[in-house]
């Protein structure tokens, strides 16, 4: 609750997982900290919500696969009682056949995998995961400066030279071209077995609005498989849904001393002249403070919060930049009972499952959101979490929980309930293709379009990342030229969500990473 | 088929009026336009205007309309001087910069009417100006090809307005505007002008540019008025001390090698910055360069001998120092001046320079080292260009 | 049996100038080529009676003016005209045109938006200001990043003060430009859809990538960091055709007492205990020298003339991962007068330059859609050009040569080769898109030469008909070109080098490739430097 005697020193604008663990961490070096979150639970895209009646489903992210394990530690998220309910799941790509791709680690079985590309997997993995490694060691810490950095970020580009060095001439090599090339080339150099390229291809672009054959989408990969860096051996299950983790963090806030208050929207970030001095909230309540740190997209933070009428046009012009237009949306299903996918064990159902046969099938779904429309064949990434948690549905019931790739943000004609309509079933059509027995089980659905995401967790253009995860909007370009260091333009006004360095994802890093420069700064923050 | 004249060379609405005064066929491009670099002689023309009056044809300014609530608080973070102070019927000269702090253009602010204001500027800027806007309730036209203007300026110019029926426009005073009926329509009038002269420009429909013009010419006629070319308007304006956009500096967004913008205090024109007002483009940047100091110094130079300093280097003892983006021999000023960008710490008046001149002695190239002296200010500042009521010559 | 000092593999533009230095500083070279005819993909030739025109690449400004000096190639026949002017047929019959001058430029633009035509001077700013940095390691070998040697060193810092003295927003924004797409790039200026596609099309040109692929922004570069008398990004013909310049190289190599055999096709690059000691033809004739240069693309040096044996193993793997994909067709086509275009007066200026009719960026998009697809565009990208406007020698007077750049083409067809049918589609497609904007243009065909990637490819020997002999996306740039490690122009058996495109700093009709091998092999030979050092910008 807003105690408006006590003078806080941070308001955190925004209560996703990123604010919470950034607010934490600032309470814990002595500041006094106040959260303000406009919905009524906590997390922001980690959330659980009740779709249908007794029906709940994490309704944004809903794999639980990067958290970094020091801010877990350090939030004693265990404490605070956050379980999961299953981890280190298989990703099982669906073939229409039955003949299905199994990953698990670096085991592959099934649909005729071949010895070569057996082989050929373990090596990539290994290589995958040095490349993550090295660049983990750039996560964790907000993002050099290239020119101006002072020793910290000397230290920093120190460190990733050397490790770039550490690694050998032949992989330095390969990651100077890795980098910036597409995961189809890779793929294609690598393995011979459509579903594994299909599902390794997915993986580096779910969110994004990347085909397999846009370059950077190696990146996407690395940045997917940071989460084995941070000891996922494969996606989780969280107990209670994506919300547990919001509010497992709200709990260690509160822990720290994080005075928290929920179903309050901050109408405006208050500035005088070039100094933030504290928000306006929407019901006119005005709140002072020494900081204001915003968990908000860079551009709700700066469109909305700040107004760009209130910062140099130069900012508001690379603020207009940013590319952050989501091209994946979520379906939920609540089902009568478990469904039967061909070819799966009901064991098998409850882990991660892949529609993407091809790499092909993947770039052809993508052509279509390039010009406004929604895939006749999406890719889609598919979770029946109830299969691990039975808290979410009625006894014996399923939820179903759907990414769909790709749904483009601005849908020629507009999302009106018939467009949404169709492409619901569309999507839902698309999945009986692999359990026939599907449509027969729906007790309700509900699809979440970008434009859904956007109005619902305050993400403009329901970009779960905050912006693209591609080359020229990473490290020193993220968020935008001159503000990649957590600080903005106006004094005192700070950016801790995922649209900063590292990016998205329920990670935690640019949370953790804005509370350390801010407590580095210091008075002069 | 699409008609291919519309990007041929512009004609300004007062062209049949230039193409009839214009007896030696000197023309140039001003921003697509066919306008005069001199009509009889650069120097005739000079003096017209230091003398009597000489009339120089405006319109290719570009101008740029801005309406609607937020017009003034836009414009206030635009430009750096505090737009709240310039009340309704009061014109500005400013800069713009961008974030950095780095000129962008200059140009000046018309206060038309409430919510209604006019930027009149040398170069087009209207992407910057539609970045500027986003936020803003405030619509922007390009009315560079609606508005005709002319620019009448000299000793007699208020005498010939006076003659022309304009009562009262002597208690105009400078910077300020006011409209007069004309022809069924209006013209405006404001104190303002380019050659530090008294002076005004005038803005009026395309539609009466032609009569208006001949109307003018009718008034001055006993007053030597006549028109002036471009060539002309670079002496005036140098004597007067006024910068050139892509002469004395390049605007920001320009420029490609790093570090050949400039920020106002480099070119002289600290007094145009206002901190005390609203966040604005280069506010912070700018902060910073007053706290911490300039790279350079814009300087007026007044050179030894009579031969201009044109594209000279600029010395303290070896070193070199500076150089020279204006130069002219000033005719009523009798002396030589020259504008100059040099290091900061050699920008005070008083300090001593050298300026490497190269002259030509009928294809014999010959340089001379000429002693300069930094000066306060610019060298032609008569009394008249600020007495109001405007006197009459 | 004759042993040279150097066997040159290809005579196409680089072969030449790198034989040309060699020669220059005294070696005994050989040239050989397996075509009756020199220069490659640099040629002009008579396909038709009495045109003699270029048939694979068609403008010349990359060409370092450095080496056009130094090797005295206007004395030896090379003059290369600038032209000006260009236009974007819009589908409504408006159209944008490119006006040489800059003011003009701008008065069009603002016909199409006023607000794109105050962006584009900031646009050619910020363009400029890559070119720059980029230029002046054009005549550069680039430096080896996991080397420790001090001139990898020496010339990494130099580099590294080129990028750091921008300062950290406008580094930041260069690396952005290096890794965006073109479309986004050109959307952070421009509002009016035929402005982005009247700029856009030179960040496709030649690449396998959409104009919403990131990596796309520098291609446009590469289109722009040309001169012409030290215009920078102005284009011009070679009078005579691109023909012109190789035989202007090879009258320069000739003169410094090099030879040139036609028709001796390299089968092998022989190697003996680690040493390339010189090549067998394929009619089996063996010719020696301790130095064989590649003028051949990566894959084509590697996969097809070397032995795998002779060859380290991550070569094999990097050559066969090395990007090179086919992109582009041609079409040539000999006009029985001049075509006149609906929309545009008969003699404007404006037809002098590239004709594109491509009004969209989505339709460029769509158009990459199907090569993706595995099949030409439907509605494709062409860049065309009449230079018997400019250049007399192509084409009997008062009639016409028409060369049409066509993306996008693959090199195969759903994975099958081209068929008869296939050519004629492509062909009738290209022709038809021009029609629209030129009724009188079919009744002045008399011939048309159409060349899909597949024919360039068996004709020229451009594996793919990739006309950059590998794609310009910056993880096959600078020193990962052709691949990480292998960028300094030595090839991995001693005596062996490479001089092609392939190479840094890429395609194009720059000569750089050659002249900077050449370069390196002076240095290993411990002979003095005949290539010259890069001009100034500044």
């Amino acid at each position: 609750m807003i105690d408006l005697n006590k003078n806080y020193d941070v308001i955190v604008v925004g209560g996703g997982h990123n604010g919470l663990i950034c607010a934490t961490y600032l309470a814990k070096s002595g500041r006094k900290v106040l959260v303000i979150e406009a919905n009524q639970s906590l997390g922001g895209a980690s959330a659980t919500s009740e779709f249908s009646d007794q029906f709940s489903v994490s309704s944004c992210a809903h794999w639980l696969f990067q958290l970094n394990p020091d801010v877990a530690s350090d939030m004693g998220l265990n404490k605070q009682g956050l379980e999961l309910a299953a981890r280190d799941l298989n990703t099982i790509a669906l073939a229409e056949d039955g003949n299905h791709l199994i990953i698990d680690g670096d085991e592959l079985e099934g649909a005729g995998i071949s010895d070569e590309d057996r082989v050929a997997f373990v090596a990539f993995n290994k290589q995958i995961l040095k490349f993550s490694k090295l660049l983990s060691g750039a996560f964790n810490r907000r993002a050099p400066k290239l020119v101006e950095g002072n020793l910290t970020d000397r230290i920093t580009l120190a460190k990733l030279g050397l490790g770039m060095k550490m690694l050998g001439k032949a992989d330095m090599s390969d990651l100077m071209r890795l980098a910036l090339i597409n995961i189809y080339d890779v793929m294609e150099e690598n393995f011979d077995n459509d579903l594994l390229k299909a599902a390794i291809s997915l993986d580096s672009l779910l969110g994004s609005h990347m085909g397999p054959r846009s370059p950077n989408t190696v990146y996407g990969y690395l940045y997917r498989r940071m989460g084995d860096i941070y000891g996922f051996n494969g996606p989780a299950v969280v107990k209670g849904g994506m919300g547990a983790v919001g509010e497992a963090m709200a709990k260690a806030a509160r822990a720290s001393g994080v005075d928290i208050e929920v179903d309050t929207a901050v109408s405006k970030i208050n500035i005088d002249i070039d100094r933030a001095t504290g928000v306006t909230l929407a019901d006119g309540r005005v709140v002072d403070s020494g900081l204001v740190v915003s968990n908000a997209d860079p551009k709700t933070t700066f469109n909305k919060l700040v107004g760009l009428t209130n910062i140099e046009t130069g900012i508001a012009r690379r603020v207009k930049s940013v590319r952050m237009k989501g091209d994946a949306a979520k379906l939920h299903i609540a089902l009568d009972s478990l469904p039967t996918f061909t070819g799966l064990s009901e064991k098998q159902v409850g882990q991660r499952l892949l529609i993407a046969p091809t790499m092909n099938y993947i770039e052809k779904a993508f052509n279509h959101s390039k010009y406004g429309e929604y895939s006749t064949a999406p890719a889609m990434d598919i979770s029946i979490p109830t299969t691990h948690d039975a808290s979410l549905a009625p006894a014996g019931k399923h939820v179903m929980s759907v990414i769909v790739q790709f749904t483009p943000y601005e849908l020629k004609g507009g999302w009106n309930d018939e467009n949404k309509e169709a492409f619901k079933q569309l999507v839902i059509d698309r999945i009986a293709d692999y359990a026939p027995d599907l449509k027969d089980k729906i007790v309700a659905s509900e699809l979440l379009t970008p434009a859904d995401l956007e109005e619902r967790f305050h993400i403009h253009g329901g970009h779960w990342h905050h912006g693209e995860i591609s080359l020229d909007q990473i490290l020193t370009m993220r968020p935008f030229p001159g503000a990649s260091q957590y600080g903005t333009s106006v004094d005192g006004l700070f950016l801790c969500g995922a649209g900063t360095h590292p990016g998205g994802g329920v990670m935690g890093l640019a949370g953790h990473n804005a509370a350390k420069e801010i407590i580095k700064r210091g008075k002069s923050a | 088929m699409i008609p291919h004249n519309e990007t041929m060379m512009l004609k300004t609405p007062f062209y049949s009026r230039c193409l009839a005064a214009c007896e030696i066929n000197m023309w140039e491009d001003w921003k697509g336009y066919t306008t005069p670099q001199a009509y009889t002689s650069v120097e005739q023309e000079y003096f017209a205007v230091r003398s009597n009056t000489g009339v120089f044809d405006i319109s290719p300014m570009i101008k740029y309309r801005f309406t609607g609530p937020d017009a003034g608080a836009y414009l206030n973070r635009l430009v750096t001087r505090d737009i709240r102070k310039i009340g309704v019927g009061r014109v500005a000269y400013t800069v713009w910069c961008d974030d950095n702090g780095q000129v962008m253009d200059d140009g000046t602010i018309f206060h038309l009417a409430e919510n209604d204001y006019r930027l009149c500027a040398y170069a087009r800027c209207l992407d910057w100006l539609m970045w500027s806007a986003e936020g803003f309730d405030v619509t922007i036209v390009d009315e560079t090809a609606e508005v005709a203007a002319l620019a009448v300026q000299g000793p007699t110019s208020c005498a010939i307005f006076k003659n022309m029926g304009f009562d009262g426009i002597e208690n105009l005073k400078p910077f300020g505007l006011t409209r007069y009926p004309f022809e069924g329509s209006e013209v405006m009038i404001s104190r303002t002008g380019f050659t530090g002269d008294l002076g005004y420009e005038i803005w009026v429909d395309p539609s009466l540019a032609e009569t208006f013009w001949d109307r003018l010419f009718e008034a001055g006629k006993h007053r030597e008025i006549r028109p002036i070319g471009g060539h002309a308007l670079e002496m005036l304006r140098t004597e007067a001390g006024f910068v050139q956009a892509g002469v004395d500096f390049i605007p920001a967004e320009e420029s490609v090698r790093t570090g050949r913008s400039r920020s106002p205090f480099e070119l002289g024109l600290g007094w145009l910055v206002s901190f005390d007002k609203p966040v604005f483009n280069g506010r912070k940047a700018l902060l910073k360069e007053k706290k911490e100091g300039s790279r350079y110094a814009f300087v007026y130079l007044d050179v030894e001998g009579n031969k201009p300093a044109e594209y000279a280097f600029i010395y303290d003892g070896d070193k070199q120092v500076g150089t020279v983006t204006t130069a002219a021999w000033c005719p009523t000023a009798k002396t030589n001046i020259a504008f100059a960008q040099v290091d900061a710490k050699y920008g005070k008046p008083g300090q001593e320079l050298v300026t490497e001149i190269y002259y030509d002695r009928e294809l014999k190239w010959t340089r001379v080292m000429a002693k300069c002296t930094v000066i306060e200010s610019a060298v032609f500042n008569p009394p008249r260009k600020r007495q109001t009521p405007a006197p009459d010559f | 049996m004759k042993k040279y000092d150097a066997i040159i593999v290809g005579a196409g533009h680089n072969g030449l100038t790198n034989a040309a230095y060699l020669a220059k500083a005294g070696l005994d070279v050989l040239v050989l080529e397996k075509n009756a005819y020199i220069g490659g993909a640099t040629v002009s030739r008579e396909l038709y009676p009495n045109w003699k025109y270029s048939n694979c690449s068609y403008v010349c400004s990359l060409l370092r003016p450095e080496i056009i000096r130094d090797l005295e190639l206007p004395r030896h026949g090379l003059q290369v005209v600038p032209y000006g002017g260009g236009v974007t047929f819009k589908e409504n019959g408006d159209y944008l045109g490119a006006h040489a001058d800059h003011e003009r430029m701008l008065r069009e633009l603002a016909r199409h938006s006023k607000r794109d035509a105050s962006a584009y001077e900031r646009y050619e700013a910020d363009v400029m200001k890559q070119t720059r940095l980029i230029r002046p390691f054009l005549m550069r070998t680039p430096p080896d990043p996991t080397s420790l040697k001090p001139r990898d060193l020496k010339e990494l810092s130099v580099l590294a003060k080129s990028f750091g003295s921008m300062g950290e927003e406008a580094l930041a924004d260069t690396m952005r430009f290096w890794t965006m797409s073109i479309g986004d790039f050109l959307d952070e200026y421009f509002e009016s859809d035929v402005i982005k596609a009247h700029l856009a099309g030179s960040g496709i040109i030649g690449t396998a990538l959409g104009v919403y692929s990131p990596g796309t922004a520098y291609v446009l570069l590469h289109h722009y960091m040309g001169d012409v008398d030290g215009s920078v990004g102005a284009w011009g013909f070679a009078r005579g055709g691109m023909g012109a310049v190789s035989a202007a190289l090879s009258a320069s190599f000739q003169s410094f007492g090099g030879t040139i055999q036609c028709d001796a096709e390299v089968a092998q690059i022989i190697v003996k205990n680690g040493k390339a000691k010189g090549v067998a033809l394929a009619n089996g004739d063996e010719l020696y020298a301790d130095i064989v240069v590649s003028n051949l693309d990566p894959k084509r040096t590697f996969l097809k003339i070397m032995d795998e044996g002779d060859l380290p193993a991550d070569v094999v793997k990097k050559a066969k991962n090395f990007k090179i994909r086919g992109s582009s067709g041609k079409l040539n086509i000999a006009l029985d007068g001049l075509p006149t275009f609906t929309g545009l007066p008969k003699d404007s200026p404006l037809c002098l330059g590239e004709k594109h009719f491509s009004d969209s960026l989505q339709k460029m998009e769509r158009a990459y859609d199907e090569w993706k697809d595995g099949t030409w565009s439907k509605d494709p990208y062409v860049d065309m050009l009449i230079p018997t406007q400019i250049d007399p020698t192509m084409a009997p007077p008062g009639k016409h040569m028409m060369s049409v750049f066509v993306q996008y083409a693959p090199p195969k067809i759903h994975g099958g080769d081209w068929t008869a049918e296939d050519k004629a589609g492509f062909e009738k497609t290209v022709i038809d898109q021009i029609s629209n904007y030129s009724p009188d243009f079919k009744d002045l065909i008399l011939h048309c030469e159409t060349r899909t990637p597949q024919d360039i490819e068996n004709e020229v020997g451009l594996t793919e008909g990739n006309i950059f002999m590998g794609e310009l996306t910056f993880d096959q740039l600078l020193f990962n070109r052709p691949f990480p490690g292998y960028a300094q122009y030595r090839g991995p058996v001693k005596g062996m080098y490479m001089c092609s495109s392939g190479t840094h700093p890429g395609g194009g009709v720059m000569a750089a490739p050659g002249a900077n091998a050449a370069r390196e092999i002076l240095m290993d030979l411990k002979l003095t430097n005949t290539v010259p050092g890069g001009y100034d910008d500044d």
